[in-house]
Parts: structure tokens; sequence; C-alpha cells
């Protein structure tokens, strides 16, 4: 058996290789721009690139290790950020006309926390506008391609991010999830995604979407990696007060051990029509595997699953038209050549600046909030948010984790889904009623497609129950080879 | 029932300038038929939250018990006007410029 090469090591054990000093942090920089420089060109994961600050701060770590100083759990490690994380570094966009000259003047908590962990940043990588959508076309900057077959899409939002991971042009990444955007990405190329609960990583420069539903969280090669920058990210921030207050577990310290007497919940209304059959005989093998490894599989009913959709359609743009009010041409981002007077300036800015799906859900969201229709829009949504929360409450007394595919189908071609709004949002129907609930969940490899597009299982939990949810996977993952396979290069 | 009937109806293209006027956006007359269109069958499909029985449920605005939170009432350095105003379309010294909000002619004062 051949060593395999740096890039393809996962985080744990690249970070491992560089502190023992048996990989240098400057050659797995090199390692990673190489891949880089061979795969992106037909990828198109990154928005931006900062080869020269990744090699510099490479050297760094590499005097700092050699002089014996002490180093962070991810010293040396080449990560990619989602182009809505603000960095002082370079430009943050959100793939957005808007912002495409925007340079934040701070990092956000989670860049912070990662620099201090002693990752080193690649590039920030492309998404769907401000985050809007489920395949990355919606970039204002052009789509990203999905490594596995350049014809079909990443998956979104956080698109970029899934595919460079995936093509091993970094070593893990750092996405946003508000209705689906770390899970569905990851399950459409094959890799780890993990959705945390609600307020247990910090929002602070996070490019504000859905504030109630918005959570950043890791897309990693393997689930140990998941628990590792989860471990570094996680934690109250004064930034944040909407973070959680209470200090959080060590995710890599039970992480090889199974978790004992488990009951598995397969929500039935998961599992009925517009469910592909080959994510459909991936996900029930998986099932058979955890039976076989006496875990108690349990059918569980979550009724409102159906208007989970419809509910985040209200909910998100309500939140987004409020949240996107600020982009007005003054303060920061795209400001009109031609106004008249400064009504104007603020319609022709955003006109110009913002992208067709944004401006519907800006649209959407007003609409929902406005005279009139408040109640019947807005009011109701969060009357049924409260259904859908109830219904995993009542789950979670029957089962201990909820197992389910995380999307319907495998990853699909460019434009088959990009003239129909109303599709593309379906394409979220497992992965929405978590951000509603606030609960964690994550997708990791289960198989994949005749025609070789990955497929992937979603596990969810109870509200900061990453332990468990990790654990499992965990076990899982080592029984399997999924996630070591990897896309071609020369797609 | 008067509100949930009218939600099944496909909205007007003087809804959507209405709309569009409230978000601050400029549409052209092709834009503002096109999202009519595409609204309307979003708003078709989310109302189907009207068939849920919602009569005891208290709306849910977050997912955590977290109200009010206050942190210590202490001076911490905050950003710098240039950092602040670096991103800015168009400043003069320490301020934003906009077009002028007043129109001198018209009497006010």
């Amino acid at each position: 058996m051949t060593e395999p090469s740096t890039a393809d090591l996962s985080a744990f054990e690249l970070a491992a290789k560089i502190s023992r000093r048996e990989i240098k942090a400057v050659d797995a920089a090199h390692a990673y721009l190489n891949r880089v420089k061979s795969q992106d060109a037909k990828i198109h994961a990154f928005n931006e690139i900062y080869a020269e600050d990744l090699l510099a701060a490479a050297e760094m770590v590499d005097r700092s290790l050699d002089a014996g100083e002490k180093s962070g759990p991810l010293a040396g490690v080449p990560i990619a950020l989602k182009d809505n994380l603000c960095t002082l570094k370079g430009h943050t966009t959100c793939s957005s006309k808007m912002l495409q000259n925007f340079q934040s003047p701070y990092d956000a908590t989670v860049v912070t926390r990662l620099k201090a962990a002693g990752a080193l940043v690649v590039g920030k990588t492309n998404l769907d506008e401000f985050a809007m959508g489920s395949s990355t076309e919606n970039s204002a900057f052009g789509p990203t391609r999905n490594p596995w077959n350049p014809n079909c899409v990443p998956g979104g939002s956080s698109g970029g991010s899934a595919a460079a991971v995936a093509a091993r042009m970094c070593a893990a990444a750092l996405g946003s999830d508000t209705g689906g955007s770390i899970r569905q990405p990851a399950a459409l190329c094959g890799i780890v995604g993990l959705k945390p609960t609600y307020g247990l990583v910090s929002r602070y420069g996070l490019v504000a979407f859905a504030s109630s539903l918005d959570q950043i969280g890791p897309m990693t090669r393997d689930v140990r990696d998941a628990a590792l920058f989860l471990n570094v990210i996680a934690g109250p921030d004064a930034k944040d007060s909407t973070s959680w207050p209470q200090t959080p577990p060590d995710y890599l310290r039970d992480i090889d051990r199974p978790p004992e007497k488990l009951r598995i919940g397969l929500p039935k209304e998961f599992f009925g029509e517009g469910l592909s059959p080959e994510v459909s005989k991936a996900i029930h093998k998986a099932v058979d595997f955890f039976r076989g490894h006496g875990a108690e599989i349990v059918e569980v009913s979550l009724p409102h699953t159906r208007y989970g959709i419809a509910a985040y359609y209200v909910i998100a743009p309500a939140e987004a038209s409020s949240n996107l009010a600020r982009y007005d041409g003054v303060h920061y981002g795209h400001r009109t050549a031609h106004a008249e007077d400064l009504i104007d300036l603020y319609a022709a800015s955003r006109a110009e600046g913002f992208g067709p799906e944004v401006q519907r859900r800006i649209m959407l969201g007003t609409y929902a909030l406005s005279s009139g229709y408040y109640d019947a829009y807005y009011l109701r949504a969060q009357k049924v948010r409260q259904l859908i929360k109830a219904d995993f409450d009542h789950a979670f007394k029957a089962c201990d984790v909820i197992l389910s595919p995380t999307t319907p189908d495998v990853a699909f071609e460019l434009g088959a889904k990009s003239g129909d709004p109303l599709a593309m949002y379906l394409c979220d129907v497992f992965t929405v009623t978590c951000n509603i609930a606030g609960i964690p969940g994550m997708s990791l490899p289960c198989g994949f497609s005749p025609s070789g597009l990955p497929i992937g299982m979603q596990l969810l939990g109870p509200l900061f129950s990453e332990t468990v949810l990790l654990r499992l996977a965990r076990f899982y993952e080592t029984a399997h080879d999924w996630h070591r396979r990897k896309p071609g290069d020369d797609v | 029932m008067g509100k949930a009937s009218t939600m099944h109806e496909s909205l007007s293209a003087n809804q959507v300038e209405h709309v569009a006027k409230l978000s601050r956006l400029k549409l052209s007359e092709s834009d503002v038929e096109r999202y009519r269109k595409q609204l309307s069958g979003i708003l078709d499909y989310v109302a189907q939250l009207q068939e849920v029985d919602v009569a005891d449920q208290e709306p849910m605005s977050h997912p955590l018990p977290l109200h009010s939170v206050m942190r210590d009432d202490v001076v911490e350095p905050s950003l710098p006007i240039t950092a602040v105003l670096q991103n800015a379309p168009s400043k003069s010294g320490a301020f934003f410029t906009v077009p002028k909000v007043l129109d001198p002619s018209a009497g006010g004062g």
C-alpha cells in the first residue's frame, strides 16, 4: 500500500504529522495550492485565493514548531472559508455584485478561533448569492461544479466549500446552513457536513441571511475532522447574544467509542414518494448496518414535515428582507451611478446589486410582513414552526437519533432547476425542519449511485446532541470506506 | 376567511410594484411581470400553511430560551472611523454622503 499523498490526509492526520514534524506546513500548503492550480479552473470552488499569505503563514508555523513552541490543534492545516464569513484579509463578497468590493474591517469569531488554532486560509469559497439557493448557480461570479461530475451542481448554498473539500483543494472548510446549505452540498459532494445546534457556534461575522435559522459548521473529509473543527469553533461568544452560554464538551474525546443501546428513529414522512430508489437503497443498507450492530430501529412520525418548506419560505425570506435592508448604497456595498434622489439611490443600488433570487426573497419576505398579510403568513408560519419543533420533541421520546436521507436524489445537472424557483426550494425538503427546530444535523457519505454520484445520510438529534451524532457517524464511517473515495482528477 | 381566499389568487402587477417599493427595489416592467408569476407560484405553494390547525400554538421566533441577554457595561475598543468608512461608496471627512434629501426650492425649513 502506498502512502497517501498529503492532500489525501484528513485534517486530523495532517495536523498530527505537521506537529510531529513528519510533514512541513509549507509542503502541505504547496500540495494544496497545486491541487487548486490543477482543479479550480474547471471546478470554480474559490472566489479568491491567498497563495502568498498561505505560504508565509505556513513558514511561520514551521519556524514556531521547529523552535519547539506549543502549537494549536490545527497548526498548519490549510482550510477554506465560505465567502459569507467576514475576514480582514481580502474580500467578503457573499458571491454578490452588491459586496463585490467589500473588505470587512474585522474577522468573524470562527475565523479568529481557527487562526488561533493554527489553521491557514487557502481562500474564500463560492456560494449562492447571500447563501440563497441549493446549487451554487445563484452566484454572481458563475457556478461551482461538482468534482464527481462537472456537468452536475455541487449543491448549495455552501457548494464552493463542499467542492473544495471533495476535490482536495483544502483539508476542510466552513460553511453556513440556514435550510440545508451545509448538509445538502456535503451529501452531493460526498463529504461530511455538520450543522450544529442553533447557538452553539457564534454567528458574529457571518453575513446575516435569516438570523433565527443561520448556523456555521464544518465541512470535512470525515467525521473525526468534523469533531476536531467543532471543538475549535464552538462555544459562547460575547459578540453574539444568541450564542449559548455553556462551555461545550470535547467532541473528540470519545469519538471512537460507539454509542451504546441507541434507538434510531426512521421518520416515515422522509421515505415517501419523491425519494429516488438509489438513495432509498443506500439509506436502508445503512439502517441494516446499525440494526446488525445492536441499534434498535423504530419508526417515528414527524407529521408537519410536509409544511416545512412552506413555513421556511415565509420565515427565512421575512428575516432576510429585514437583514438585507442594510444594503442601501450608502454605508457599504454597491451604489448606483444614476440616482435622482435618496429613495431612488436606495432602490436603484439594490436593483443593480442584488441578483434575481435575492430580489425574489426580499419581496416575498416583505410581502409576508406587510400590513394585512402579517398574521396570515408570518405569524402563522411561526405557529407552524412551533408544531414542527413539537414533532421532534415527541419523536425524541421514542428514539435518540433520527436517520434519513439528506436529499431526495443525487446531484442534478446545471440548469435543471434554475428556471423554476419552487423546484429548487424543494431540494431542501429533508433538511429545513432541522433549522426550523434549531436542532443539530449532519450529513455523511453512505454510498454512490450507479452513475457514480455520492449519496448522503442525515442524522438528526435533540438540541446539543452533537456528541452522540458524531460518535454514531464515526462508528458507521470506520466500518465503511465511502469517505475515502475521491473524485477523479481528469473530470 | 377573506384573507385565505385572496392568497390563492395570483398577485397583480400593482401588488408586485407595491412590494417592490416597500423593498426599495427599482424594477422594470418586464421584471414586474416575471416576479409576478414567480411570486404567485411560491405564494400558492405557501398557502398550504392555511390548512394547518394552529389554534393553540404560540408563535416560535427563536429555537433557544435566550431572552434579553445583557453584557457587562464595560467600555471596549471600537473600530476606528477610517475602518468603518473604508467601504463607503461616497464619504466626506468622517461622514457618509448621500444625495440631497431636502429640496430648498420646495420652501421647507
